[in-house]
């Protein structure tokens, strides 16, 4: 691993709130300085950063690599390329793989995925129960020795509460957050945001309350156990009004949100419009600005991109047989730049703060920063390029984003994991 | 003036206007009379292939398209989805493209999902007409109910009628809340609040919460059919409590200020939504409505597939002359 000196661009840490033009220098797989005219030995790669923006790589703590189960649709490999030319530098992989990472062996087989991609960075979260089936708990403690940062069972609700409970109680040890993905069953049988637009289609509606419902239960279960719930891709204004309660009362909360969801709301599934189908699904314009104030003020505190690939056959289906999600790795930046920054609702350094830095501190993870010592994980940004989304140009497996064709703001011109360039723009 | 061209497709009453709609039920004003002749058939669709695509179990709605496109000379194929590729987990989009293979000129399509028509109609280049898509929209069954509304009263434009039961789950509901409104038509729903649709005063309408109140307000009530499983799922308590509290019965409508025009989409649950003595009383018009529904759909199948024209001297129309 060769030194960088990455020269003359606007460094942002966010970490520190530094904002100015410098030379950041890495060498070993650490940042070495950072600073004016650093000097380096003869014959170190010099990056021209002038223009540009040097931050701490993003930190995504939802994604979805399908693998094992369904390689054909993504892979550690494809997933933290497609990372990597995000701009992400670190994500962490949900279990709902088949077989469900839910046991050491599991996780470890991510993690020598992670190691032979070399590519961004990629944590396993292991299951939160046995085959995610919500009954039995997973052991968390051989699970986070192998390499898990979390548990989740993601894409299921964790319904009993009890097991909630128990989850919760039993993280503690291990230092690691619960994450929930909330939403309360018997209400939540529908495809789409229970509102005007369902009505049109003719949809069965998710109401807001199915998400609400759980990110109370969960706020109440984390005070009862003193434990870290982590509540996954929060979409409502209630959910907001609720986190805010929890967090006023120093519970051990978190939150993160989806790009999709401060960027789009149901009027998008308009004409069944199948890339505009997840879950939690889009919500009401009320609901998008209230996600949007979170994140400002810092109620969410984390942007993740709920990366979910899917084949194009799968969603090439009427709208109720269509599978939830869409990927998001390579748009995450330039939608969060448009709606967020250009949007006027925060600076690029708290962007970047909610990107990277939060993120790496909710979930104990390296980087977020450019602290002189810490590992060498950092992009470059092109802070102003406007680039049309084309998903054939993707490096993810799959296609399916309701993005095509849209022209984002900013993005990633080059990735470094460990001192190594895993990502170079046009290279 | 030159007719408005119903494009490719006819997917739901939301997307037309209120020309085009107009232009449909005016269109279907001849076309009754050829049901009521000794050969009924005309020689309008000859030569072409018509698939009557169903996905869903439906009895007098594909009879009534057979038949339509039947007296308009159109070859016809029925699949139904019990027993073909569909039931061997054959996708839409893979029965589209093999449809469309066989150079077809028109689906005709019913299936359970919202969205289903449309899906189809993006995807191949045939003509496709919506018999009923989930919950979306049924838009001949609305313009069938219309035809029937304007042959009682002479008019659309006014009228008050109040759509009764099941909203939420009702494609018949939402395509006369669409075609209905569209023409000047004043529109209520009535039923219980947890079969009625979030926001679906938005689709502008009034919200009658008690039957009696639908009665007293209405010209005209749609009775939909109550979908027996609603009970399972947990929506009504009992077919015998919503029948006490929300079925049309004689003894109800004795009350109101004026006779009210009864029509029902069918099949009815008999002592149910609606009571024997008012689906065969004097003010029913479910019959007609049924009568019409050929003549309607063979107007939208005679639009969608021949150059729109004006029907201003449909009986010198070439498609018109009698073929015996």
């Amino acid at each position: 691993m060769n030194p960088i000196l990455i020269a003359g661009g606007r460094v942002i840490d966010p970490s520190t709130g530094a904002d100015d033009i410098a030379d950041v220098y890495l060498v070993g797989g650490r940042v070495e300085a950072v600073g004016r005219n650093i000097d380096v030995p003869a014959g170190v790669r010099r990056i021209d950063a002038a223009g540009k923006v040097v931050a701490p790589g993003l930190v995504d703590i939802h994604v979805h690599l399908r693998e094992p189960g369904q390689e054909n649709v993504e892979t550690v490999a494809t997933g933290a390329m497609a990372a990597a030319a995000g701009g992400f530098t670190a994500v962490c992989a949900m279990p709902n793989t088949d077989p469900v990472t839910d046991n050491q062996a599991a996780v470890g087989f991510i993690v020598r995925q992670s190691q032979r991609a070399k590519k961004a960075r990629v944590y396993p979260i292991g299951a939160i129960s046995l085959g995610q089936r919500g009954e039995q708990l997973a052991e968390f403690g051989e699970m986070v020795g192998a390499g898990a940062v979390a548990v989740s069972d993601d894409g299921h609700p964790v319904v009993s509460s009890h097991l909630m409970r128990t989850a919760l109680e039993y993280a503690k040890t291990f230092g690691i957050p619960v994450a929930d993905h909330c939403e309360e069953p018997t209400l939540a049988r529908g495809s789409m945001h229970e509102g005007v637009v369902s009505t049109r289609l003719g949809l069965p509606g998710i109401p807001a309350a199915a998400e609400e419902i759980m990110v109370a239960r969960d706020t109440i279960l984390a005070e009862l156990t003193g434990g870290h719930v982590h509540l996954c891709h929060m979409s409502t204004r209630g959910s907001v009004d609720l986190i805010r309660r929890a967090k006023d009362k120093g519970l051990a909360v978190t939150a993160e949100a989806t790009p999709h969801h401060f960027a789009l709301t149901h009027e998008r599934c308009d004409g069944y419009d199948t890339n505009a189908k997840m879950n939690p699904p889009l919500r009401e314009a009320e609901d998008r600005e209230a996600i949007r104030q979170a994140l400002k003020d810092g109620t969410i505190d984390a942007i993740a991109s709920d990366h979910a690939p899917h084949h194009y056959d799968a969603k090439e289906r009427a709208f109720d047989e269509a599978p939830n999600g869409i990927i998001g790795l390579e748009t995450a930046f330039g939608v969060a730049m448009r709606e967020l920054v250009e949007g006027g609702y925060l600076s690029l350094s708290e962007l970047l703060f909610r990107m990277s830095t939060q993120p790496a501190r909710i979930f104990s993870l390296p980087g977020g920063s450019l602290a002189v010592g810490g590992p060498a994980d950092v992009a470059v940004f092109d802070p102003a390029v406007r680039w049309k989304v084309d998903p054939a140009q993707s490096f993810s497996k799959s296609r399916n984003t309701p993005f095509a064709g849209e022209t984002l703001v900013g993005r990633a011109d080059l990735t470094v994991v460990r001192g190594e360039i895993v990502f170079e723009r046009g290279a | 003036m030159t007719a408005p061209s119903l494009g490719k497709d006819l997917l739901g009453l939301q997307s037309l206007s209120a020309t085009q709609i107009q232009h449909i039920l005016d269109t279907a004003e001849p076309f009754k009379a050829v049901s009521e002749r000794r050969i009924k058939k005309v020689p309008a669709l000859r030569g072409k292939t018509i698939v009557n695509l169903f996905f869903e179990p439906s009895t007098r709605t594909r009879i009534s398209f057979e038949f339509a496109e039947k007296r308009l000379s159109a070859d016809t194929v029925n699949v139904a989805s019990i027993g073909s590729s569909v039931s061997k987990g054959e996708n839409l989009v893979d029965t589209a493209r093999n449809l469309e293979a066989m150079r077809i000129d028109m689906v005709v399509i019913r299936h359970g999902s919202s969205g289903a028509a449309q899906f189809l109609g993006e995807r191949i280049r045939s003509n496709v007409v919506n018999a009923g898509d989930g919950k979306h929209e049924h838009p001949t069954q609305a313009l069938l109910d219309m035809l029937t509304l304007r042959d009682h009263f002479g008019r659309l434009e006014g009228l008050k009628v109040a759509l009764c039961g099941d909203i939420l789950h009702s494609r018949v509901a939402r395509s006369n809340i669409w075609g209905l409104t569209k023409l000047g038509v004043e529109v209520a729903v009535c039923g219980p609040a947890s079969l009625m649709p979030l926001g679906v005063r938005d689709l502008g309408v009034t919200v009658l919460p008690r039957i009696e109140d639908a009665i007293a307000w209405a010209d005209a009530l749609n009775i939909l059919r109550l979908q027996l499983e609603r009970m399972e799922s947990g929506y009504i308590p009992s077919v015998r409590e919503y029948n006490r509290v929300f079925g049309v019965t004689a003894e109800r409508l004795a009350r109101a200020p004026k006779d009210l025009l009864i029509l029902h989409p069918g099949p009815m649950n008999r002592g149910v939504e609606i009571d024997s003595d008012v689906a065969d009383g004097p003010h029913s018009v479910i019959l007609p409505q049924v009568t019409n529904g050929i003549a309607v759909r063979m107007a939208v199948l005679y639009l969608l597939v021949g150059e729109a024209r004006d029907w201003a001297g449909a009986a010198s129309a070439e498609g018109m002359e009698d073929s015996e």
